[in-house]
């Protein structure tokens, strides 16, 4: 009995303390903020251009759950729970999209981490300081020009008629005539891998270059006094000292797997290839857009965003447990 | 002799694998240039000259002719102008807003540095989508309307942390001299870190700069009705998108040729011209301010 008076006691003492503490919390806060209202008024404006640009856009979600019908308005359309994401995901051409979104992905990932490290690696080799940073310089130009250039570049290079990739096989005698590539659904994802990787791959290996500098040259001195050949301090220095920054990075693009980027693929589909050209964001933009379904669309729209947010902090988890840096 | 600059000698490892990686690198310059040595030459020949194919990285019969007719028409001069336009005025704007957000939240004993620091982070990792969005903007009236390509962008998180970590790297003794000076904030941001992190905001105009210049998918989306409003990356989709639709009818070069001011130009000719025309200016300025581009990278890596 007396025992438990003093918890109590003890336990009113400590909130009369806290409710102390918060009186004075918050009077420093005024303080503070009248101090620093300068600072505030700098950015508040900038602080409601989001609420309005990127916040309001994700309450829009409410849509997804709705049949919208836009002169209703949000406030007006009536409710119908899941419904939309059951027809989503009983259409045949959601679940096509989805797949063609995540072979691209994740072919696009793939191939475009291990063209960058190699590239990286090749560029580190390189004994002339000049020759690197001129081979650098012209290896990340594609990556500003914008996608309707390369999409142009691309038609034009695989062109049937004068194309170069056409010209070079028939002369290399591995064609009898020429291929009509953009026509053939079965070249489409590796177009789309192969101009991702021209326009991507400068870029991407300026970080794995970065990170080898960071390496310790004794290292290599070292291992060279014990014989190793390049090929081997490549293996055994290079590469671990370039671990850390790969996985950091590809677990962070883990987030990114059903976006597969859809500015490649609405620029080179054509009616031939629409099987497999086709990605979610551009279901979205035909059953959202063009067919006036909105509901529908966000609902595809919705889902992504979910996935993605969901990969992104197991990610993030992952990356924890691994030891290493956390992403967010 | 004069390869012997390029390897460093050593053992018989060491030059097979530096000759093999200099054919390899040789190669790749190829692969990167061809394309547009190509298009610019194929935007330099007669046109009709051009359908006899075989045009590799020079003219075989040299004009003006496919410039004249694309700088000729109406819309494409129009469409630069608003390339032009959009591109400066984002630039501008987009630099002072993470000026004016990055300044507030490199101070560490700013009151709502977690808050507003994690409500812009949040933007990287989830966006509204595109529904949504494009409601957002007809009802704030901004569908085929100039400044759905100046004010939706106007804030990138990205652009603001960097620029965060960049002025985080100042010493605090000069915001800390200033204000025992008695100046005011706006004047401490302007008059002492503006000009400190010039170099960060050249990397941040820049993204904006290419990002805008490039741009063609928000035209398409929320400005297709008017002509007027036409980018020149939009025009060239609109080509490509042409030749794109006739890929499989053939002799699709001949469909559609145009009466130029200089004679008959196909359409072949009329895209590797717009195609120059469009990535003239980035060739331009990348060599020069790619320096700063690295450093954007690395300071992109620094984590928010």
């Amino acid at each position: 009995m007396n025992g438990s008076t003093s918890v109590v006691l003890s336990e009113n003492k400590a909130s009369g303390f806290e409710k102390a503490s918060t009186f004075k919390t918050f009077k420093t806060f005024l303080k503070r903020l009248n101090v620093q209202k300068a600072l505030v008024l700098m950015c508040a404006p900038f602080v409601l251009h989001i609420l309005v640009f990127n916040y309001i856009p994700i309450w829009g979600w409410i849509m997804a759950f709705q049949e919208f019908r836009p002169h209703l308005g949000i406030s007006g359309s009536e409710f119908v729970g899941f419904r939309q994401f059951t027809t989503l995901f009983q259409d045949d051409l959601f679940i096509l999209v989805l797949r063609n979104t995540l072979a691209m992905s994740s072919l696009n990932l793939i191939f475009g981490f291990l063209s960058a490290i190699l590239l990286a690696i090749l560029l580190n080799e390189l004994g002339n300081k000049i020759f690197k940073k001129l081979v650098q310089t012209i290896s990340y130009l594609p990556y500003f020009v914008s996608w309707v250039v390369v999409a142009n570049l691309v038609i034009s290079s695989l062109s049937p008629s004068d194309g170069i990739i056409n010209r070079v096989l028939l002369a290399l005698g591995i064609i009898e005539e020429s291929v009509l590539f953009m026509g053939v659904p079965e070249y489409f994802w590796g177009i789309i891998v192969a101009s991702n990787i021209w326009k991507n791959v400068g870029w991407n290996s300026i970080i794995y270059l970065s990170a080898m500098s960071g390496i310790d040259p004794e290292l290599y001195q070292a291992a060279s006094i014990d014989g190793a050949g390049r090929l081997r301090r490549i293996w055994h220095i290079t590469l671990p000292g370039i671990m850390p920054i790969v996985s950091v990075l590809l677990i962070m693009n883990l987030g990114w797997i059903l976006n597969a980027g859809f500015e490649q693929q609405l620029l080179l589909s054509n009616p031939l290839n629409m099987r497999v050209s086709e990605v979610i964001d551009i279901y979205v933009l035909r059953y959202g857009i063009s067919m006036g379904r909105f509901s529908l669309a966000t609902a595809a729209g919705v889902f992504r965003s979910i996935v993605s947010i969901i990969m992104l902090l197991s990610a993030n988890a992952l990356a924890k447990r691994l030891g290493s840096d956390r992403i967010i | 002799m004069k390869s012997k600059r390029f390897l460093s000698g050593g053992t018989l490892e060491d030059r097979v694998f530096d000759t093999f990686n200099i054919l390899f690198m040789l190669g790749l310059v190829v692969v990167m240039l061809y394309p547009f040595a190509n298009t610019i030459a194929v935007s330099l020949n007669e046109s009709l000259d051009t359908i006899r194919g075989g045009i590799g990285i020079w003219p075989r019969a040299f004009t003006l002719a496919n410039f004249r007719t694309v700088l000729s028409r109406v819309e494409i001069y129009h469409a630069a102008i608003i390339s032009v336009q959009r591109t400066v005025l984002s630039t501008l704007v987009g630099v002072l807003t993470a000026l004016m957000v990055a300044y507030p939240l490199s101070r560490k004993d700013f009151v709502f540095k977690k808050p507003v620091s994690m409500m812009f982070l949040f933007t990287m990792y989830v966006s509204g989508g595109l529904i949504p969005v494009y409601f957002l903007m007809r009802s704030l009236g901004l569908l085929n309307n100039f400044w759905v390509y100046v004010i939706p962008g106007m804030t990138s998180a990205f652009n603001i942390m960097i620029t965060r970590s960049y002025i985080n790297q100042l010493p605090d003794s000069f915001v800390e001299s200033a204000k025992i000076d008695g100046a005011g904030e706006f004047r401490i941001l302007f008059t002492i870190i503006f000009p400190l992190v010039l170099p960060v905001l050249a990397v941040v105009a820049l993204f904006i700069a290419v990002g805008n210049w490039n741009s063609w998918f928000d035209t398409f989306l929320f400005a297709p009705g008017r002509q007027e409003l036409s980018t020149l990356q939009f025009e060239l989709q609109k080509v490509l998108q042409a030749a794109s639709q006739q890929i499989t009818a053939p002799d699709f070069t001949r469909g559609g040729m145009q009466e130029g001011s200089a004679g008959i130009v196909t359409p072949t000719a009329i895209r590797a011209t717009m195609t120059i025309v469009a990535t003239l200016p980035v060739l331009f300025v990348y060599p020069f301010l790619q320096k700063y581009f690295v450093k954007g990278l690395t300071l992109g890596g620094v984590k928010g």
